[in-house]
């Protein structure tokens, strides 16, 4: 069994069929990707996935779970964590205390317990402080853990969605475009972490990128998108001599 | 990994002292003002509401600034306490000390304010955008207008309610009116103090500053920062929005019991959209998320009205520029760098102390 099962997933909104009989399975540990071109419907996948849209046919199963159609809580809950396209970090709190929501389902303590800071509250925010920054170590922001997350350079930005992501202690950790807007340094060092994060955490990601090297160098096994239906499938090399795949990148007859 | 962490826990007890020093300094300086006779008698008169109005300040800057909701019926809330904690009161004061029913008075006014708040936020707060405000803002006014046309009487047969007049209650000879249409609620005995008013507010700003800096509190500001990256980690928004809301609603209902025990009666009209508009204005001024300056702008611009009183004809026009000036000092981009600036030296100074220590 795989660590994550989607069959025929389709969704419509209105008229158009955004994305149609999606096939997918994702092993623990592999690194995988989802390009296309721009509207192919690679981000809506993502959506299905973490349970913002509701697909109107198929299944997802994680884990031998069946989650499709539950909300976002329940599958973050469940184990699967996710990045956006447009960053979306928690501007008006520190970095730590990004991270810190991260892992608000792993450490929890109630409201009255914050309220009156009786002995749990002090162990419990202890242990999330030293979990935090332990994740934080992994991107080299544990030296910006007091700063604001909007005074981050955009690509520490990039890099504390993915920290607060690893935080809910995913078992699938989607990427939506991580190297968009990175110059080839930051996306070489991205690369590394990418790697890293895999090797160290044993899960499995699923990313969507653009940066075709990034891509390349990076996923054992690729899914191509067009128009939402999927145009190709398998490993880097036999994808990118894909005629269907140069067709729909560069056009053709 | 040990400095940012001891830093971090610095920085919010630091925040803290500040903020209960203002409190308490301020306490002391009025009681001893008061002790040799400075105060004027009409400024002495506005104590307990300036406490009870910076409550209500701190209390709706968490809906506003920590939710990142806006809330225009927060007078209804206050109403709400003020009318259960005198009915709660005025029906516990024989037999019983009066801290005693003091306490219950306040209990059930936040209870009473709390339900309301349950009431009102479980159907808008699932919902995300404006829909609070204009729900608020109507729930403010029908509540104004149902408690202004009832009358609430007790008999031996239990308690009657009816929107017509006194008599149609048909209350029987023992019986006695509790409220009394627009006229209210009458003969209450003044008994909220100034100290107690000052007891609330620290206590009010020790449950809400300790709610913010918890993970419920983290998580009802990622919420206001970003909803649908709170979902996605897995935080049930719409219990964390209701969580804050019915927070909020409660102190509003405390700072009505407290303001309700300074006068002998209660009018509903009181509570109205002027008197919301009021506290979303100290809530601005004060600086949203920034619960010290929602203390010191309910203070400073519930006292000034009467302060300027020597002003006579210029009394509003000085109290617009007052506005105006807190406006810039709050939130001028000049003056928000220079602040910045200001802190960082501070601390600066403060760790260079420490090392050499």
């Amino acid at each position: 069994m795989s660590l994550l099962e989607v069959s025929n997933l389709g969704i419509w909104f209105g008229g158009l069929e955004a994305v149609s009989d999606f096939n997918l399975k994702v092993e623990t540990g592999h690194l995988y990707g989802l390009i296309g071109p721009n509207g192919a419907g690679k981000t809506t996948v993502f959506n299905m996935l973490t349970g913002m849209y509701k697909p109107n046919k198929g299944s997802i199963a994680l884990d031998g779970v069946n989650i499709t159609g539950k909300n976002p809580e329940y599958i973050s809950k469940a184990g699967i964590a996710r990045t956006f396209q447009n960053i979306r970090l928690f501007n008006g709190l520190s970095v730590l205390d990004n991270v810190k929501l991260g892992l608000h389902n792993r450490i929890v303590y109630g409201m009255m317990t914050g309220i009156l800071r009786t002995p749990p509250y002090v162990s419990k925010e202890r242990e999330m402080d030293a979990k935090a920054l332990e994740i934080l170590k992994i991107f080299e922001l544990d030296p910006m853990a007091n700063l604001m997350a909007s005074q981050l350079p955009y690509g520490q930005q990039r890099k504390l969605e993915i920290a607060r992501a690893l935080a809910t202690n995913p078992k699938l950790l989607l990427l939506d475009e991580p190297a968009a807007g990175m110059n080839p340094n930051e996306t070489e060092e991205l690369m590394k972490t990418v790697k890293n994060v895999r090797d160290r955490f044993g899960i499995a990601i699923l990313l969507i990128e653009h940066d075709m090297k990034f891509v390349m160098g990076l996923c054992e096994d690729i899914t191509v998108l067009d128009y939402g239906k999927i145009i190709a499938h398998g490993d880097p090399s036999s994808v990118k001599h894909d005629p269907r795949v140069i067709t729909a990148y560069l056009g053709g007859e | 990994m040990k400095t940012a962490r001891a830093s971090k826990s610095k920085q919010v007890s630091h925040s803290y002292l500040i903020t209960f020093g203002i409190v308490i300094a301020f306490y002391i300086i009025i009681q001893i003002m008061s002790g040799r006779g400075v105060l004027t008698s009409s400024l002495e008169g506005q104590l307990i509401p300036m406490c009870a109005y910076a409550i209500m300040a701190v209390s709706l800057n968490l809906t506003v600034g920590i939710l990142g909701e806006l809330s225009l019926g927060h007078a209804g809330f206050m109403s709400v306490g003020a009318f259960a904690g005198v009915l709660v009161y005025m029906n516990m004061s024989s037999g019983i000390p009066s801290w005693c029913a003091m306490f219950f008075a306040i209990l059930a006014g936040a209870l009473a304010a709390g339900i309301f708040g349950l009431l009102v936020g479980i159907p808008v707060l699932r919902l995300s955008g404006d829909y609070l405000a204009i729900v608020t803002l109507a729930f403010g006014e029908i509540i104004k207008n149902l408690l202004n046309a009832m009358y609430l009487g007790a008999d031996s047969s239990g308690l009657h309610v009816s929107f017509k007049d006194a008599a149609s209650m048909h209350l029987s000879a023992n019986g006695k009116v509790l409220i009394n249409g627009a006229l209210g609620i009458t003969g209450i005995r003044k008994s909220s103090t100034f100290t107690l008013g000052i007891i609330l507010l620290i206590i009010t700003l020790a449950v809400i500053l300790n709610f913010i800096h918890s993970r419920a509190g983290r998580a009802v500001m990622s919420i206001r920062d970003n909803e649908i990256a709170a979902q996605s980690i897995g935080i049930d928004a719409t219990k964390y929005k209701l969580m804050a809301f019915i927070l909020s609603a409660v102190f509003a209902g405390i700072a009505g019991v407290l303001y309700a025990l300074n006068y002998s009666a209660l009018v509903a009209t009181k509570f109205n959209y002027n008197t919301s508009i009021q506290v979303l204005v100290f809530v601005v001024l004060g600086g949203m998320g920034n619960i010290t300056g929602s203390v010191i702008a309910a203070a400073v611009l519930t006292v000034l009205p009467e302060v300027l009183r020597v002003a006579n004809n210029y009394r509003m026009l000085i109290y617009s520029i007052v506005l105006i000036a807190m406006m810039i000092i709050n939130q001028g981009p000049g003056m928000i760098a220079w602040r910045k600036r200001f802190v960082a030296k501070v601390k600066a100074n403060h760790s260079d102390g420490k090392e050499v220590e």
